[in-house]
């Protein structure tokens, strides 16, 4: 029992700092600000992810989320703007939005299984299955491993091809260009540098 | 960024052992935390911290854009070369018992070669990623910030 | 009502966290802005499956001999899985925000539907005089 306490102190103040970062995100007005903020968050949720024993989701959280996710944004700022057009101010129709449909997703919450239970659904049915197989056939310590690259490889091919898509995406939307437009580059290289 | 000479320094030092904390992550995937997406990632940090410190051209010099073209494509294919394989000796796709001689040694194998797939892709997704931004970006001078 | 609150407070918290993602992406007009409002929306729906997985009393899926209680392993595949993906679409995101702001000089929305809507007008009102002759 003590220990519940605990986790549930260090829950609610993680998810306090959360909360804190979110706002700061909506309230600034500077998209450098914007962008280690967001970085933050990734950080703290990492932190989140542990106290729920998810390791290798806060691992990939704290290297994707915090690392490069960060630079990703930083390189897309310098290559727009510093900072948003227009001041920080409360729009009421997307804030009744938001208030109706967080309204709707708690009511929704009411009847689901209690945090932490173990006789949810999700517990029943293969999982147990999953983690019996991975001690007996398998014989990979880290279950995480064995369903992501065994039992769930397919799926996993399926996320494979959607970075090998995006990063295609990516390159041809910004990759290497043609001699013209290099050209025409130079010829704008102060248009880019007042912004 | 020619004088930052603690950040040169403590970046030299810093990389060869992110590179290999990535490989521990990648091939240690099946006892602790880790696994290929984990490993790519780290494994791309490390040529990211490179290319922030000792500028982009000495990053492309380093891992050179025809190096992201094979390897891009070449992890998606060990992934579903692993599954074509198990067809070709008589499981079913991506079934990874019939890899080695008993089905606990093949599942070993193929998950070992699928993670390492899949570190490939990322490592090389992400560093393409981040080469494609840095070289639009203007040389950033220390005044700006 | 206590009972209520520590059975559902993960659940609430990461509720409010994905609405403050949500109204960043509908208020905000910034096209950077409204793709960090993503991620954290992103990241809070992340957070909500892994929440589901957590078992009271239990211990990361790693098997040490012992018997123990594990939480889920398998939200946690598919949010790790996720996390990766959403980088990948997320610099999509970035890249396309790039070059809207090289096509159009800006990456404020109302500013861009401005300039949409002039190009349609004069499109327009060219096309209505050619008739006319």
């Amino acid at each position: 029992m003590e220990s519940g306490i605990v986790n549930i102190l260090v829950d609610i103040s993680l998810m306090t700092l959360l909360g804190i970062t979110a706002i700061g995100i909506v309230r600034s007005r500077n998209l450098f600000a914007t962008a280690m903020l967001s970085g933050i968050y990734s950080l703290i949720s990492a932190a989140v992810f542990v106290t729920l024993d998810a390791v290798d989701v806060a691992f990939t959280e704290a290297a994707v989320g915090a690392g490069i996710s960060t630079v990703l944004m930083l390189g897309a700022m310098t290559l727009t703007r510093r900072s948003e057009k227009h001041a920080i101010k409360l729009h009421i129709g997307p804030l009744f939005v938001t208030i109706g449909i967080g309204a709707a997703l708690i009511y929704g919450t009411v009847d689901m299984p209690p945090f932490g239970s173990t006789d949810a659904p999700g517990f029943q049915h293969i999982v147990p299955e999953y983690i019996a197989g991975s001690r007996d056939d398998i014989q990979v310590p880290n279950i995480v491993t064995s369903i992501l690259a065994s039992y769930r490889g397919f799926d996993t091919l399926g996320e494979t091809a959607v970075i090998f898509a995006a990063g295609i995406g990516v390159l041809f939307l910004l990759g290497r260009r043609r001699e013209d437009e290099e050209a025409d580059e130079s010829s704008n290289s102060g248009k880019g540098e007042d912004a | 960024m020619r004088h930052h000479l603690i950040l040169r320094v403590v970046s030299k030092l810093l990389i060869p052992f992110i590179l290999l904390y990535a490989l521990y992550v990648q091939f240690h995937g099946d006892f602790g935390p880790g696994g290929g997406f984990q490993a790519g990632v780290i494994f791309a940090a490390a040529f990211v911290l490179y290319a922030l410190i000792f500028g982009v051209q000495a990053a492309r010099k380093a891992f050179p854009d025809s190096w992201l073209a094979i390897l891009i494509p070449l992890g998606v294919l060990i992934f579903a070369g692993t599954g074509i394989a198990s067809l070709l000796l008589g499981g079913t796709f991506l079934d990874y018992d019939v890899l080695a001689s008993t089905p606990t040694g093949g599942q070993h194998l193929g998950i070992l070669v699928v993670e390492f797939g899949v570190g490939v892709t990322v490592t090389a997704v992400m560093i393409a990623i981040f080469f494609a931004y840095a070289g639009r970006t203007h040389e950033i001078q220390d005044d700006d910030w | 009502m206590l009972e209520l609150f520590l059975d559902k407070y993960n659940y609430w918290i990461v509720v409010v966290l994905m609405m403050i993602g949500l109204y960043i992406v509908i208020a905000r007009g910034n096209l950077v802005k409204k793709i960090v409002g993503l991620n954290v929306f992103q990241t809070s729906v992340f957070m909500f499956y892994i929440s589901l997985g957590k078992a009271e009393g239990g211990t990361a899926p790693i098997l040490t001999g012992k018997p123990e209680l594990f939480s889920n392993p398998l939200p946690h595949v598919l949010i790790l899985t996720a996390i990766v993906v959403g980088i990948a679409t997320t610099a999509l995101g970035l890249a396309l925000v790039v070059r809207i702001r090289e096509s159009y000089d800006t990456i404020e929305e109302d500013e861009l539907e401005g300039m949409d809507n002039a190009v349609v007008t004069t499109e327009r009102a060219r096309l209505g005089t050619g008739d006319a002759a």
